[in-house]
């Protein structure tokens, strides 16, 4: 199965990249109230059990993916949003 | 500056892919009393009779993902974590600093500076703490002037883990009033672990032992490593 781990810095912490690219987008004439930069991960998982892959990829987030002081996470599974 | 009369402590230095302030920790040690081997990565166990552990500075694994972050799962840290567990000291440098919070050792975490710029300058450092095996050499309140270099050493943690750090004594080392090269919370340059036995911090030491480099201030924290790993070293034996 094709997931993608979505990691973003939590709300409140500074994120001096999102900063950088906000003050950018409005030197270029974007009307922008805030940007924040996270990270992507692709992960292609050798198994078709949606319970399997989605315990998987959320032991690989709390290991290795994220650190949870500071970023937090969402999950897609073959391209579709994983809800709680 | 050596007392050769003195027991030579072991004081490894870890050496991850991508370390470079290695051989700059070890030349300080040795310059202060130690016996400093360099330590592979891959390595699982600790040389014999090691009495602290060094994390260097430099960018292990790349600095993907997170600083640090990769590093945490190399052979040697599953050793290192034991150790510092059963009491051992454990000093991290810059890198070394960000191993240690992402390996749980330290609290908080570390992120790009404020400026996103890369910061390579001395600065001056608030002593807050000289009752620790990494600041018995220092006086309270004294100032260090140290070198910084790093892109990513903006100390990070909320509001109540500060709140109990503070109340901890855990924040040993700060950067002066107006001195912070990268907006850390609290201008906190160095947090030592909750059972003081692990120590982390952004600075250089290990470049600050020569006055012929500027400053001599950095053979204060590596020096008071050594005094205590040599009676630490002494009460194993």
């Amino acid at each position: 199965m094709k997931a993608t781990v979505l990691v973003r810095p939590k709300p409140g912490i500074l994120d001096p990249q999102g900063q950088a690219v906000e003050s950018s987008l409005r030197h270029l004439g974007f009307s922008v109230d805030e940007a924040r930069v996270g990270r992507l991960v692709d992960v292609d998982l050798p198994t078709d059990d949606r319970a399997d892959a989605i315990a998987q990829l959320k032991r690989m987030c709390e290991q290795l993916l994220t650190n949870p002081l500071i970023e937090s996470y969402e999950l897609e599974l073959d391209g579709a949003p994983v809800t709680a | 500056m050596t007392d050769s009369a003195l027991p030579r402590p072991v004081i490894p230095v870890v050496v991850f892919p991508g370390s470079n302030d290695d051989r700059d920790a070890q030349l300080a040690l040795a310059g202060l009393g130690a016996v400093a081997p360099r330590v592979w990565h891959t390595e699982e166990v600790l040389p014999r009779g090691t009495s602290a552990v060094v994390l260097p500075g430099g960018f292990s694994y790349g600095d993907y993902l997170r600083c640090g972050a990769i590093a945490r799962f190399s052979p040697v840290m599953r050793a290192v974590i034991a150790f510092a567990e059963s009491g051992g000291l454990v000093l991290g440098i810059c890198n070394g600093f960000q191993i240690l919070t992402e390996a749980r050792l330290l609290p908080g975490a570390l992120r790009p500076n404020a400026s996103l710029s890369f910061v390579c300058r001395d600065v001056a450092l608030s002593v807050e703490r000289t009752d620790t095996p990494f600041t018995s050499r220092c006086t309270e309140g004294e100032t260090l002037t140290i070198p910084v270099k790093h892109g990513d050493g903006c100390w990070f943690a909320d509001d109540e883990l500060v709140a109990h750090l503070e109340a901890n004594g855990q924040i040993a080392l700060r950067y002066a009033a107006g001195e912070s090269p990268n907006g850390a919370v609290g201008d906190v340059a160095g947090v030592i672990g909750e059972h003081g036995n692990v120590f982390g911090l952004m600075p250089h030491p290990e470049h600050a032992v020569d006055a012929l480099l500027g400053s001599t201030d950095g053979g204060l924290i590596l020096g008071s490593l050594v005094d205590a790993a040599r009676s630490s070293a002494a009460a194993v034996v």
